[in-house]
């Protein structure tokens, strides 16, 4: 069981089992979430995207540096991929994070996406809520290495960091709709390999035929981790970044998105599973499914015949 | 959704020789397991540290440096100092019968597999005592 007096009081063994209650859908879970959303809602979120070996868990590990110099308390989050084939994961982030292993005011968790999609696992946005009960004053969330689309990321972070490296693709690229269209601060990590002046001009000219700014043009920072360069720079873009969204009402407005897509989504799965409770139990699907394969009925027909069944409950 | 098994599996100490680890890593992963690596040169702190903050039911040594009899009895110290003596200890290496026999029945490994044991039983032991 989770002492939430002791979580809060920041007892790690307590913070890493409320995770795994939520990882494992424990049917705790809503009421153990439901007692730490009141001491919810203090902490920065930032995102850290990019594909494969671009540099992502070494640019946390670098920032993670930064924030520790501000005496702040950091939680990092690194969700790697659950095989298809096994359910099983190798979770390896943590490797470049040893540094930090020992420091009471780092606490990392690896994650693995457990069949989700879109970047993150379906448990990361209740464990953020987890680490910022535990007092935690900056989390950082390592999405999977992602292609182009897994971008679930930009609705949980506050600041969405895009990691580039120099030479991956040319200017079709960066005018492609996806990841590219999320980043708050695009990040070219391992600056030190190639052509990042192609590279700048090609996002820059993207940003330009971009409208919908909204006050705030993402910045390109260049980075290379294993020298510590340009780190103070995109630490300090974090900070600037954070302050527009203070000013702008941003923050509120991402908070108001955020939290509507967060009930609608628990709506949603509660209705699925009263829907799927009600299919299985009563016989009409069958009968249903026998009419449609004899030709004596459409699927369109027999969805909304069930869908009236189903509200008249 | 039932509960998903998670195991540490760490290299303590100075040797740097980890494909053992990863294929264990490997093999556990396929038998559906959450397995997180921490690469290599660990420190006993920094393995209790990981294993609780990453809240796994097993860490798993990987020793060849000889250390075993120093590093296991640490790492169960450790972990009891943490409350944290649920977490199950087992290890594999090269390591004299004699200290296997003593590691187990002192209660510093919960078992001991040396070269030629399989991916299928060490993957069986953890599923039989988790």
């Amino acid at each position: 069981m989770i002492d939430i007096d002791k979580l809060l009081a920041g007892d790690r063994r307590m913070a890493a089992r409320a995770i795994s209650m939520i990882e494992d859908e424990d049917e705790d879970r809503q009421k153990l979430l439901s007692e730490l959303f009141p001491h919810t809602g203090n902490v920065l979120t930032i995102g850290i995207t990019g594909s494969p070996g671009a540099g992502k868990s070494s640019l946390t590990d670098a920032l993670t540096r930064q924030a520790r110099q501000q005496d702040l308390k950091v939680g990092i989050i690194a969700v790697d991929p659950t095989s298809p084939i096994s359910g099983g994961a190798l979770l390896g982030d943590r490797i470049r994070m040893q540094e930090h292993a020992l420091d009471r005011g780092v606490f990392i968790r690896s994650m693995g996406t457990r069949g989700c999609l879109g970047g993150l696992a379906r448990a990361t946005k209740d464990a953020v809520k987890v680490l910022d009960a535990f007092g935690c004053n900056i989390i950082f969330i390592e999405t999977v290495g992602v292609g182009q689309s897994e971008l679930d990321i930009m609705h949980y972070a506050d600041t969405t960091l895009v990691v580039l490296t120099p030479g991956a693709g040319d200017h079709v690229q960066t005018i492609k709709a996806g990841i590219m269209e999320i980043a708050n601060i695009f990040v070219i990590n391992k600056a030190d390999l190639g052509n990042t002046g192609k590279m700048i001009t090609d996002i820059e000219q993207m940003l330009d035929m971009s409208s919908h700014h909204n006050g705030w043009r993402p910045p390109i920072i260049k980075t290379v981790t294993t020298e510590e360069k340009g780190l103070p720079e995109l630490w300090n873009m974090i900070l600037t970044h954070k302050e527009y969204n203070e000013t702008s009402g941003a923050q509120k407005e991402n908070e108001r998105k955020r939290v509507q897509q967060e009930v609608q989504e628990l709506l949603e799965e509660k209705i699925q599973n009263q829907l799927k409770l009600k299919l299985s139990s009563n016989g009409n699907m069958w009968k249903l499914v026998e009419s449609i394969v004899e030709r004596n009925m459409d699927p369109y027909a027999a969805a909304n015949k069930l869908l009236k069944e189903f509200l008249s409950i | 959704m039932a509960r998903k098994i998670r195991v540490l599996v760490a290299k303590p100490g100075l040797d740097g020789h980890d494909r053992g680890a990863r294929v264990i890593a490997r093999g556990l992963r396929d038998a559906g397991m959450e397995v997180v690596y921490t690469g290599l040169h660990q420190t006993p702190e920094q393995v209790v540290e990981a294993a609780i903050q990453e809240d796994v039911d097993v860490v798993g040594l990987s020793i060849l440096s000889g250390a075993h009899m120093t590093l296991f009895p640490k790492i169960c110290e450790l972990l009891r100092e943490n409350d944290s003596e649920d977490i199950k200890v087992i290890g594999g290496g090269t390591m004299p019968e004699e200290d296997v026999k003593e590691l187990v029945e002192k209660g510093w490994a919960a078992q001991i597999f040396t070269p030629g044991a399989t991916l299928e039983q060490i993957a069986k032991w953890i599923y039989d005592n988790v």
